[in-house]
Parts: structure tokens; C-alpha cells; sequence
């Protein structure tokens, strides 16, 4: 099985801000890490960090026992080649709060244009393949349609397609329902909740405590740059061991959809 | 009374002046103005009749034409590849594009085109041949032209860059592209939009800018029409000449450009 990731003493800083500091996680291949805590604790950057849209200033990401962005070298870490972090990133699909579709391509398009660009795949077998990934996330009759004509669930399961059509080892979410209206967060989270049965090993930094609680294997309590409290979701979410733990998910259900407004 | 009111005819507001008194006073003023220079003894339009489809005119509107497409070809490419740079993170590549721009953008054209036009003066030979014989007039004109328009076509570009919401190359590079194929595949098709606009009049701008290359004898339309009228002193009759032609290659640009946005947009 396929799909293990590895953190180890994670830094990042932006100008004299270090936003993350330390942080080590395992993930196990087919293992879902729901990741929570409060607004600028770091939980995006962290994950940008992981398929090195941001270059990470200390610490390294294995995926599969592979380094990523780095090679080791003489005792020392080098950044790879763009094209050689373009190769590893693909391994780990990525989908954003904000969707990020490309808004000149239509559904199928936007499916079919790493498969086609990036792996050099047949156009048609690729289009066939992305019918069939749209299809399986609930929207075969939309496939043809612009972004701007789908409703945001619907393009946030375009962007989980996109994202599948690289036949990812790893999948990074990063607050895939907090941009939706309420009764458009359960098709998206549906979506989420087959890929975690089918194996996928998944990365979801999410502020719905119930997806954590049904599907993630592992919650992870991150605060101002480190991970506070890691365990079994049962154990964490329902009795956390931190203070701040406790804190924060009883401030995330008392204001269920509060924390993600600032979007 | 209430109840018959619907029934009323609605009279709006015209405004404080009346469109008809705009009008007369509109059509009186340019009448005038036009008819006193239509009918100046001084004015032969019999001139401007022969000049206007003479040979060496229809040469000058071939020159001006080529002139004005190079420059937008030069100004485009460069202007892209400037854009690229001042996107760059590398910061002595953004600073070199920002340098670039600050300085093609803030010299006056002529003064550009003069320059290059008397490169020999500073660099008399160029490799084995003399600057004159390489540095033709056409091409100085040429490199002003264009090395200028790209200064602008640049900021145009980078601003129709920034206009691609960022989170969009961020998901290129996550399904694997570089950064140079995101750009071409998701960022310029995207800013296509935006830039065109402002293409077309950029286009027209330097239509008319080709003008300034007969300070050096560039051989456009203007050129021609000054060397006309430095034998026959007939200054007025072939500035309408050069304007009538002008007028139309504006003309004609404008509706191209209307068709391009429209088919840009759909
Ligand atoms: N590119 C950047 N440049 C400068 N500062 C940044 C950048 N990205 C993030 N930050 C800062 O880093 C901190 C952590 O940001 P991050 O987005 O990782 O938090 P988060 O936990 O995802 O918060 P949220 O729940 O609001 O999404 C914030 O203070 C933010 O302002
Ligand atoms: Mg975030």
C-alpha cells in the first residue's frame, strides 16, 4: 500500500513571523488526518508546506520514503529542480477552500488538462477517464459546464476530480466546505467520505467536527505553530487531554460555522 | 383625481440646455469652421485629390502599416517576456524588467528614435560593417518604436496577469505543471481578456506614434507627406492627405478591435 507521509521538525516563517514551528506527523498509507484549531495557527501553511508550494526552512517531508522538494546530498538538503518538485507534487493532490478552478475550462477540462499537459496522456482516453471521475462525484450532466455555472459544491467536486485524475498517493484538503453555503458542505463531504473508504490516505484541515469525528482515523489539535494534542478522533474530540484542546471545540460548537467567516 | 392619474402623459426632464439648441449651436460652430477651410482660396483640393492615392503616399500608409504591426510584435513579445520577469521571484530579474520599463517608458519616443538613429555617432562601426549601413533608418525607427512600446505593452501584460485569481497557479503546480507551463496555460489564456481592451487602443497609439519616425526620414505616411509638401509648399493640403489616411487606418482598427473583444469574450 502506498501513500505514507512523514513530517518531521517542520519550520516556516514569513519575514520575522514563524508561523510554524516544529511540527512532526506520521501518516500512515490510507490513514484520514483531520487537522483543527484556531485561524492562523498554521494549519494552511502547513499543508502548502507538505507539497512544497511553500519551501519549508527547516525540517523535511517524506512521501513513500521519498524526499520532497529536496534532495539529500553530502550531508545537506538541496532544493530539487523545479522540475523534479513538479514530479514529486504530483503524487499528492491538493484541493483549496476557494476551489481554484481554472475559469476558462469547463468541468472536463480542468479534469483532463494534468492527465493531458502534465503525464503527456491520449486526449480521449483522458476526457473517457474524467467522464468517469466526474461521474463518481455526482456530476456526469455537468461536465461541460464552466466553473462559473456550477454552485460551489459543485465546483469543489470538480476540484476533488481534478485533483483524483493524477491518481494521487496522498490528498491534502485544506478547508474543502468552509467557502460553501451549509446545505452544499454534506455533497462535498460525502465525496470526502468515499475517497476515505476506498484507502485513500488524506490530509482534510476542516473545522466540521462531525466529518472528523465519523471519518478521520487520527485528529491532530494544532495552536500557534505546533501540534498540541494528537490521538485516535474518539479521543481527541471527545476527551481531549489540552486545556486548549477543550477549549477550542467548545468555542467550534458553540459557533458552528463561526470560525471559518473570515474567509 | 387619484384614480385618473395612469391615465396622465409623462413628460420628463430634458436637462437645462435643450438637445436641439446643442445641436444648432454644434452644427453652426463646425459648419462654419469647416466651410470657411473648404472654401479658403488657399486650399487646394485639388491637391489633396491627386496626392491622396499618389504612390509615394500609398508607399508611406505601406511603411506606417508595417511599422505599426512590428512594433506591436516587437512590444508584445518583449513586453511578455518582461512581465514574466517582473513576476519572477528571482529579484534581479524583477528588478532588471522594473529597471527597463522605468527607462523605456519615461524617455520621450523621438528622443529614442533620434538616438538610434545616430548610434554612429557613438558607435561608428558595428562588427565589420558601419553602423549607417546597419542601423538603416526603417530599423532605428524600428528599434525606437518598438523597444518603447514594450515598456508599456509590459505593465499591460503584468496587470492582465494579476487579474488570474493566484490560487489558480497554485493549483497548476499542484497537479504538477511548472511554473512556466502554468503560466501559459492557465495565466495567459485568462489574461487575454483583460489586456485586449486596452490592446486595441495601445494599437491605435502607435499607429499614430509611427508619425514621429519623420524626424529621421522613417519613409512612413509622414515622411512622405513632409517631403511632398517641402517641394510644393503645399503644407495643408497633404496634412489632410496624412489625416484623411490616418483618420481611415483608425477606422478601420477600431472596428477590428470591436470584433476581437467579441470574439475574445465569447
Ligand atoms: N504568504 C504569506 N505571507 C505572509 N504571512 C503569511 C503567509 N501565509 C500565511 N501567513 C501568516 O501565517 C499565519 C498562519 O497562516 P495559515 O493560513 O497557515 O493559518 P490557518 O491555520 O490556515 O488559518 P485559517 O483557519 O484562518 O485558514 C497567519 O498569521 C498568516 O497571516
Ligand atoms: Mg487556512
Amino acid at each position: 500500500m502506498v501513500g505514507g507521509l512523514r513530517l518531521r521538525g517542520i519550520r516556516k516563517s514569513f519575514g520575522a513571523q514563524e508561523v510554524l514551528r516544529g511540527v512532526d506527523l506520521d501518516v500512515a498509507p490510507g490513514e484520514v488526518v483531520c487537522v483543527i484549531g484556531p485561524s492562523g495557527s498554521g494549519k494552511s501553511t502547513l499543508l502548502r508546506c507538505v507539497n512544497h508550494l511553500e519551501p519549508v526552512d527547516a525540517g523535511f517531508v517524506l512521501v513513500d520514503d521519498s524526499l520532497v522538494g529536496y534532495e539529500h546530498r553530502d550531508g545537506r538538503l538541496f532544493e530539487s529542480s523545479e522540475r523534479d518538485v513538479a514530479r514529486t507534487r504530483r503524487r499528492m493532490g491538493m484541493v483549496f477552500q476557494q476551489f481554484n478552478l481554472f475559469s476558462h475550462l469547463t468541468a472536463v477540462r480542468n479534469v483532463t488538462l494534468g492527465p493531458v499537459r502534465v503525464l503527456g496522456r491520449d486526449p480521449r482516453e483522458a476526457e473517457q477517464e474524467a467522464r468517469g471521475l466526474l461521474a463518481r462525484v455526482g456530476l456526469a450532466a455537468h461536465a461541460d459546464k464552466l466553473p462559473a455555472q456550477l454552485s460551489g459544491g459543485q465546483q469543489q467536486r470538480v476540484a476533488i476530480a481534478r485533483a483524483m485524475a493524477m491518481k494521487p498517493a496522498v490528498m491534502l484538503f485544506d478547508e474543502p466546505t468552509s467557502a460553501l453555503d451549509p446545505e452544499l458542505v454534506g455533497e462535498v463531504l460525502t465525496v470526502m467520505h468515499d475517497l476515505a473508504a476506498q484507502g485513500m490516505t488524506m490530509i482534510v484541515v476542516t473545522h466540521e467536527i462531525g466529518f472528523a469525528h465519523d471519518v478521520a482515523d487520527t485528529v491532530v489539535f494544532m495552536d500557534e505553530g505546533v501540534i498540541v494534542e494528537s490521538g485516535p478522533a474518539e479521543q481527541v474530540l471527545l476527551s481531549p487531554k489540552s486545556e486548549r484542546t477543550a477549549a477550542f471545540l467548545a468555542h467550534v460548537r458553540r459557533h458552528p460555522r463561526k470560525e471559518h467567516d473570515h474567509a | 383625481m387619484l384614480d385618473t392619474l395612469h391615465t396622465l402623459e409623462v413628460v420628463r426632464r430634458r436637462g437645462i440646455v435643450s438637445r436641439w439648441g446643442v445641436g444648432a449651436v454644434l452644427v453652426a460652430v463646425v459648419g462654419w469652421l469647416g466651410c470657411t477651410v473648404a472654401v479658403s482660396p488657399n486650399l487646394e483640393w485639388t491637391v489633396v485629390g491627386r496626392y491622396f492615392l499618389a504612390t509615394p503616399v500609398i508607399e508611406g500608409v505601406g511603411v506606417t502599416l508595417v511599422l505599426t504591426f512590428a512594433t506591436l510584435g516587437i512590444g508584445l513579445v518583449l513586453g511578455a517576456a518582461l512581465a514574466m520577469m517582473m513576476q519572477s521571484r528571482n529579484p534581479v530579474l524583477s528588478a532588471a524588467a522594473s529597471g527597463y520599463v522605468w527607462f523605456f517608458r519615461g524617455v520621450p519616443l523621438v528622443v529614442q528614435i533620434v538616438f538610434w538613429f545616430n548610434l554612429s555617432l557613438l558607435f561608428p562601426t558595428l562588427g565589420f560593417a558601419p553602423t549607417n549601413q546597419v542601423v538603416t533608418p526603417f530599423l532605428a525607427a524600428l528599434l525606437g518604436l518598438g523597444l518603447h512600446e514594450a515598456a508599456y505593452l509590459a505593465e499591460i501584460i503584468r496587470g492582465g496577469f494579476l487579474a488570474v485569481p493566484r490560487g489558480q497557479v497554485d493549483a497548476a503546480l499542484t497537479i504538477g505543471m511548472t511554473r512556466a507551463t502554468a503560466t501559459r496555460t492557465i495565466v495567459l489564456p485568462q489574461s487575454i481578456r483583460v489586456i485586449l481592451p486596452a490592446l486595441g487602443n495601445q494599437f491605435i497609439l502607435i499607429l499614430k506614434g509611427t508619425s514621429l519616425v519623420s524626424v529621421i526620414g522613417g519613409g512612413d505616411l509622414m515622411t512622405r507627406a513632409q517631403q511632398i509638401y517641402g517641394q510644393n509648399y503645399q503644407v495643408i493640403a497633404l496634412l489632410l492627405v496624412a489625416t484623411g489616411w490616418y483618420l481611415v487606418l483608425v477606422t478601420v482598427a477600431s472596428i477590428g478591435q470591436r470584433f476581437l473583444e467579441r470574439w475574445a469574450v465569447a
